[in-house]
């Protein structure tokens, strides 16, 4: 059942005018506050906006930097509006459309969205338990809630669960693994170009043949990166930002769905299991994502898409529009996502398994660069950006464009 | 037995599921006023938001819906176990569990091979519901 649609007050009155990212690499040494911070300096530095009249914070529901923590640290004393997104990498995309629902709805003037994170194997500053290493590791023996219809079996980490929903499209459509490789190759590529990526070296296809296998079909290089870093971006009114040092990048549209997929593992496919509009929240997102935005898949020059595993792209592809159910596949394969000669170059800047992960924010400032028309992986004349969360999650997504 | 192997911790909602799986029988919520069957056990039905449900016995056949192998990094307590299967099963009557299919060679799963429930006693607290190949496939 699709809701009624409503007149959307959002897209259009509000836009990007700075991003700022730290280094992103392995074991920093630093804490995720100072890494948030320096992300947001640098986001305001970008932009030309004084750090102190952020009036607005938003970030990831699991982020471990506290709004007060930020408001201390960088002197903010008129912070008006605070919020987070839903479901981990679901809301990667939602911190700049709930920044543009704040600033378009006058509670904000101008929001800053970050994520900062310390994911690098061993880091473990600040002591608080989901800092550093690998949260699900941490579980312990004794598991409540979701973790219980998975953890008793051995099933613990997003590998294992994207394994058995890529596993699954295979046998319903014949993706094949190597159709997850051939994005992993494309990213790597772009990563190749991308002075702030952690992993510069291309790598061919057989390289991710010999790579080792980590969730059956999941291969090493399909993953996301395991770093340190922080990005922030800087949402304000078209008006404030035509005044600033960067060409503003409009928030065309933002929305943001929940499907029944992915409760916590035990459930994600509830009764069709056949990937359709029922089973993921992307294809209600994309609905209500490009008719805010007047615009259609068709429409759009470059995505940036949620990518903590390379299988999560064919999926996204199908969700969002681009191609049929089941066709995600044969359109890495037929080289549309790989840049520059590919129909619709996603994740130029290399995405997670090549420039690194922060949760995804990081395709944030990626999407910008290209409406900009400054990135190391530039699309001749991008004008349209697609950023998305997580495809298994509640999810959102936002649509970027020329100021 | 692993020191560190993850036990359930069932809130109220969720705790006879394990009981009737510690008494070898696999029961799920079925809802009292529409009859649709859920898992994992939550305190409505998603169907039509009954809260009225009875714990009710189901066949424990069903169907590999998907499946994975496993290598590390895993939990702590499976390191010694790589590679280990995990798999999604539909039960017959319609609901998905993700479980580990056992007595087969990881290269012969198979998505559509049907299954059948096995109740292993981890310890004298808590069982497990894994299953095993049924049929043609049963040979292991």
């Amino acid at each position: 059942m699709s809701p009624p649609d409503r007149i959307d007050v959002v897209g259009g009155r509000s836009a990007i005018a700075g991003i700022g990212e730290t280094v992103y690499g392995k074991n920093l040494g630093r804490s995720e506050l100072d890494l948030a911070c320096e992300a947001i300096v640098a986001a305001c530095a970008d932009a030309g906006f004084p750090v102190q009249e952020i009036d607005g914070i938003v970030s990831y529901h699991i982020e471990q930097v506290s709004e007060e923590a930020i408001v201390h640290a960088l002197g903010i004393e008129n912070c008006s509006f605070m919020a987070r997104t839903t479901s981990g990498g679901g809301g990667a995309a939602s911190i700049v459309g709930l920044a543009a629902v704040a600033v378009a709805s006058g509670q904000a003037e101008s929001v800053v969205a970050f994520r900062a994170r310390n994911r690098s194997k061993g880091a473990s500053y600040g002591g608080d338990p989901n800092q550093g290493g690998r949260p699900w590791e941490k579980a312990g023996r004794s598991v409540s809630g979701g973790n219980q219809w998975h953890h008793p079996f051995g099933v613990a980490s997003p590998t294992h669960e994207m394994a058995l929903i890529a596993r699954r499209h295979m046998a319903l459509f014949g993706t094949t693994a190597e159709q997850f490789g051939m994005q992993s190759v494309a990213q790597r590529f772009h990563a190749s170009h991308n002075p702030r990526a952690i992993m510069r070296t291309p790598i061919t296809l057989d390289d991710w043949h010999n790579a080792r296998m980590i969730a059956d079909p999941i291969r090493l290089v399909d993953c996301s990166l395991e770093n340190d870093g922080a990005t922030a971006i800087l949402v304000t009114t078209p008006e404030r930002a035509r005044d600033l040092a960067q060409p503003p990048v409009t928030v065309l549209a933002q929305a943001m769905g929940a499907g029944p997929i992915h409760v916590a593992l035990a459930d994600y496919f509830r009764t069709s299991s056949s990937f359709d509009e029922r089973d993921f929240a992307g294809r209600h997102i994309a609905r209500q994502l490009f008719a805010r935005a007047g615009l259609t898949p068709a429409d759009v020059d470059v995505a940036a898409i949620f990518d903590h595993f390379t299988m999560a792209v064919p999926l996204s592809l199908e969700q969002y529009g681009f191609c049929g159910l089941g066709e995600g596949g044969p359109m890495i394969e037929s080289g549309a996502t790989r840049w520059p000669d590919g129909a619709l170059p996603v994740n130029t800047h290399g995405g997670s398994n090549g420039e690194g992960f922060i949760h995804g924010a990081n395709h944030v400032p990626e999407a910008v660069r290209q409406i900009r028309g400054t990135s190391t992986c530039q699309v001749v004349g991008a004008e349209v950006a697609l950023v998305t969360g997580a495809i298994s999650d509640p999810a959102g997504a936002v649509l970027l464009g020329r100021g | 037995m692993h020191p560190d192997l993850p036990r359930p911790a069932p809130g109220p909602v969720e705790a006879p599921f394990w009981e009737w799986c510690r008494r070898h029988e696999l029961r799920l919520q079925r809802c009292s006023d529409c009859g649709t069957f859920r898992f994992h056990p939550r305190p409505r039905c998603p169907a039509c938001t009954s809260a009225a449900a009875d714990w009710t016995p189901v066949a424990g056949t069903g169907t590999v819906a998907s499946y994975t192998v496993l290598h590390p990094p895993v939990l702590p307590a499976f390191a010694d176990r790589v590679p280990y299967n995990a798999v999604v099963v539909q039960l017959d009557e319609g609901p998905f569990m993700v479980s580990n299919l056992l007595g087969i060679d990881n290269a012969d799963l198979a998505v559509g091979m049907r299954v059948a429930v096995t109740f292993v006693d981890i310890d004298d607290e808590y069982t497990l519901p894994q299953f095993r190949p049924v049929g043609a496939e049963a040979a292991a």
